[in-house]
């Protein structure tokens, strides 16, 4: 029997009288391709602060690779093997790129408890460094400062952190979002071609990106699993298309 | 391992950085990082200029190499892990009374033990310290560091049968260095042993702070969350962080008291708190030389106008602040910074 | 009279008219940083300037006690606009750290001015007739002024309560403090509404700091030594929160009082050490916000 990569058990988050997780079940099998979509406020990022630990439940586990991580704080299940980015950049914007990246090896791996040795000294890091770069073609950028690049090599940065994190599961919140139209697919190739042995949990909103990507597709709606299944029966699902058209219709109406 | 980084960085500078292609690159620079520049050797020319320049002044030089030491140890918290603190003297203060009482209850005068153990002990409480209150930021922190550095002072006081309370340990002895040396009334000796102390200390933080520990505790600073997720144990690190500038601050108190022969509660003061970080930030924090530049500066400022009106003084330091914190933010070594990159702007 | 409870209802009656002069000079601080996260260390700066300018109106205009308070109220709260508008409000987005520092340099200015202008001697200022004295609260007679201030906080705090919670302005600020982007986003103008609560913040501070001068004294050093006081009460009590600000500046009165009470001059220990105690256990304060 294999254990699943990630797994989710009747979480629960409440924020006193609102609840924002229900009961949430699910499972990542190894090398998933999960997207995870739903109407906005439905509960998808705080989903995901769940699973890494950013925020307690109320009830609930939380499993990685069969291992109870319900109790772990965030550093600790990132250090078991479970990395995300975040929908808004979080970088280290005053280092250079490759700075960024060192450090995400040197946490994982240890390197960072060291006082004495200089941060340069160990070849190692820095080849794997400009090897997770070059693998998303950041290599050019490596000495410049994060916050001299423009946003969309940014969020390929972000990216680069959570892959250096050498994670078995990765989840990424709207890896595209706010990257301009003309770069948004440097960022979709890479989503693509990752490694097929990591377990990716992807949310998004462009259905094209998440059809073409996922094998499959789970619903949140108010915090809860509405549904789940493969994209065509995501696609042809009439209570689907409900959920997301009352948004649509809402929408309609507020701007007439 | 050694030898791949020699041939890098002899390669480096015999090509010249832009002919390599970026992973020589990359790899040349971040070697080449932590290596001693030649411009670092300026602050220690200077400190060994001013014992032939200013020999009368020796007294005051030693004060403001102990000044020096505490903005240090202020900055690998302050400037390098960015934890905001109002107690730092605390620590400062540990390092003095150990000394102290070490010389008055156990008549133990020997200078070299008792820094050491100045050291230790504050170390010590910074590591408790640390434990207890770096789980708290923002208002929190800083009502906490000022709460107990205060709750100490007070107490203290309370048993001043020990301490001396705010006139200070009587009849402090402090016996010679190497039972040869000194302190003789014009600071001679003093100022070389404090001298090689903050060398060393200052070889050891700098060590540190170009270690992949200094990288972490700047990317705490940078950015907490990233650091949580990508398993970085903050706490832990900024504990660290924080028990080595205890004891770093407890090696400048313990000098103190053995340069002065002095000890009172007033080190302890909010005041004296406030007065390393107004130096570290007018030299620039996370910077290591903002130390020197600012501790320097404001010593030799207080000394000259402070005695004149020390209403003038106050005044100017608070405008000092306010313009630094509106204007020149990064301090003085980083007007110089934004000065240099200007004019190689307009150079291209 | 078994003296335990002369001494109880002397600790209560004189630790509660602390706490009052406290309160009236730290509602205005703990209101601000709960709505703006401003941390503002020249707050104690307003509360002297408050208590000068009662000494100068009263000595050398001859203007009453009680009317002085109120135009040294008004005045330093219409003063403290200008501070507000050009130098505060550059560092709202600023990190902590820099708005302490800017303040911390904002109150040397202010004690070294006022040290050039008045004097570092501590000075007093000359009560009407009817404050002097004693009053009879049945268990001892106590100085009148002391009942006085007890009066004017609870005064005070009625109207504060009322404005708070019954007014419109009262609900904007709550809701402010609650939810800044919310509020802007319903329409609510934080930035005026801040200039507005500050200026009401630092009125006060100089209504407290007039209060003062018969209770602690007024140097120039006032406001930094009572600065830290008023950090302790609004960090216990929780940002924001009148409620807590009452109960932690009445909970630092009494304690203070009753400490020094009985272990005379090392009593001021209790203060610090209950501040530490609360932070731990609650880090937001009493009643603050996480």
């Amino acid at each position: 029997m294999s254990t699943s990569a990630l797994e989710v058990r009747a979480l629960n988050r409440s924020f006193g009288a609102l609840r924002v997780a229900r009961d949430v079940n699910l499972t990542l099998e190894k090398g998933a391709r999960r997207a995870l979509i739903g109407p906005n406020g439905a509960g998808k990022t705080t989903l995901v602060n769940l699973i890494t630990g950013a925020l307690a439940p109320s009830s609930g586990e939380v499993l990685l690779n069969g291992e109870n991580i319900t109790a772990l704080s965030q550093a600790a299940r990132a250090r078991r093997g479970l990395a995300r980015t975040f929908q808004i950049n979080q970088l280290f914007r005053g280092l250079s790129v490759i700075e960024n990246i060192c450090l995400a090896i040197g946490e994982r791996d240890g390197e960072c408890n060291n006082l004495w040795r200089s941060a340069g000294a160990k070849r190692s890091v820095l080849e794997e460094a400009l090897d997770h770069l070059d693998a998303l073609q950041l290599g050019d950028d490596a000495l410049k400062l994060v916050r001299e690049l423009p946003y969309g090599r940014q969020r390929l940065v972000e990216i680069a952190i959570a892959l250096a994190q050498r994670p078995r599961v990765l989840l990424l919140d709207e890896p595209a979002a706010g990257v301009p139209s003309s770069e948004s697919h440097l960022i979709l190739d890479v989503v693509a071609s990752l490694d097929p042995d990591i377990a990716v949990l992807i949310i998004e909103h462009d259905m094209d990106v998440v059809f073409r990507f996922a094998r499959k597709i789970t619903v949140l709606v108010a915090g809860a699993v509405f549904t789940e299944g493969t994209p065509d029966q995501i696609r042809t699902n009439p209570e689907v298309r409900a959920v997301y058209l009352g948004e649509e219709a809402h929408r309609e109406a507020r701007h007439g | 391992m050694a030898e791949s980084e020699v041939t890098v960085r002899a390669t480096a500078i015999r090509v010249g950085a832009a002919a390599l292609p970026y992973r020589e690159r990359a790899l040349a620079f971040m070697v080449r990082r932590a290596s001693w520049h030649w411009a670092e050797a300026v602050p220690w020319l200077l400190i060994i200029a001013a014992f032939f320049v200013f020999p009368d002044r020796m007294t005051f030089g030693i004060q403001v190499l102990i000044a020096i030491m505490f903005a240090l140890s202020l900055d690998l918290i302050l400037g390098y892990a960015g934890i905001v603190t109002l107690g730092h003297a605390v620590f400062f203060g540990i390092g003095a009374y150990t000394v102290a009482l070490l010389s008055v209850r156990f008549n133990w005068g020997e200078p070299i033990s008792g820094l050491l153990a100045g050291t230790l002990v504050a170390g010590l409480c910074g590591l408790a310290l640390g434990w207890l209150l770096l789980r708290y930021r923002g208002l929190t922190l800083l009502m906490l560091t000022l709460a107990t550095a205060t709750l100490l002072q007070e107490f203290g006081n309370y048993r001043s049968d020990i301490t001396g309370g705010y006139d200070g340990v009587p009849g402090m002895e402090i016996k010679k260095l190497f039972g040869v040396f000194d302190n003789d009334l014009y600071g001679h000796t003093y100022y070389i042993y404090v001298g090689i102390v903050l060398f060393l200390v200052f070889v050891f933080v700098r060590r540190i702070v170009y270690s992949p520990f200094g990288q972490a505790l700047t990317g705490i600073r940078e950015n907490i969350r990233r650091m949580h997720a990508i398993g970085s144990p903050v706490h832990r690190r900024l504990v660290t962080a924080y028990a080595i500038a205890a004891a770093i601050a407890g090696t400048a108190g313990a000098l103190f008291a053995q340069s002065t022969a002095y000890a009172t509660l007033g080190v302890f003061d909010f005041d004296n708190s406030a007065k390393v970080m107004v130096m570290l930030i007018l030299g620039g924090t996370g910077r290591l030389y903002g130390a020197f530049v600012g501790a320097v500066i404001y010593m030799v400022l207080e000394d000259n106008l402070a005695k004149a009106s020390p209403a003038f003084w106050q005044f100017g330091i608070g405008l000092l602040l306010v313009l630094t914190v509106l204007f020149a933010r990064r301090g003085l070594l980083g007007l110089i910074e934004s000065a240099g990159e200007y004019l190689k702007k307009r150079r291209t | 009279m078994p003296q335990s409870v002369v001494a109880f209802v002397s600790i209560l009656f004189d630790g509660l008219s602390y706490a009052m002069v406290l309160f009236i000079m730290s509602v205005g601080l703990s209101i601000t940083m709960g709505l703006m996260g401003f941390v503002n260390l020249a707050h104690g700066a307003f509360a002297m300037a408050g208590g000068y300018l009662v000494v100068t109106l009263t000595r050398s205009y001859g203007v009453p006690f009680l009317p002085s308070l109120l135009i040294a109220a008004v005045t330093v709260g219409a003063a403290s606009i200008p501070f507000e508008r050009l130098l505060y409000s550059r560092l709202y987005k600023a990190t902590e750290l820099d708005q302490v520092l800017l303040t911390i340099g904002l109150t040397f200015m202010a004690i070294a001015s006022y040290t050039y202008f008045y004097g570092p001697a501590p000075l007093t200022v000359p009560l009407p007739q009817f404050l002097t004295g004693q009053v009879d609260i049945g268990v001892r007679s106590v100085p009148t002024y002391r009942a006085f201030v007890i009066i004017v906080g609870a005064v005070l705090i009625t109207i504060l309560w009322y404005g708070f919670e019954r007014t419109n302005i009262g609900a904007k600020i709550r809701a402010a403090v609650d939810n800044r982007r919310m509020a802007q986003s319903i329409g609510i103008n934080v930035d005026r509404l801040f200039t507005a609560t500050f200026a009401v913040g630092s009125g006060l501070a100089a209504l407290g700091g007039g209060l003062a001068i018969q209770t602690f004294g007024l140097t120039p050093s006032f406001a930094v030594l009572y600065l830290v006081f008023l950090l302790i009460i609004v960090s216990i009590g929780g940002l924001g929160s009148l409620k807590g600000t009452l109960l932690a500046a009445v909970l630092l009165g009494i304690f203070d009082v009753g400490g020094k009470y009985i272990y005379s001059d090392a009593g001021g220990f209790f203060i610090y050490a209950l501040t530490v105690l609360v932070l731990l256990i609650k880090p937001e304060g009493l009643y603050g916000r996480e």
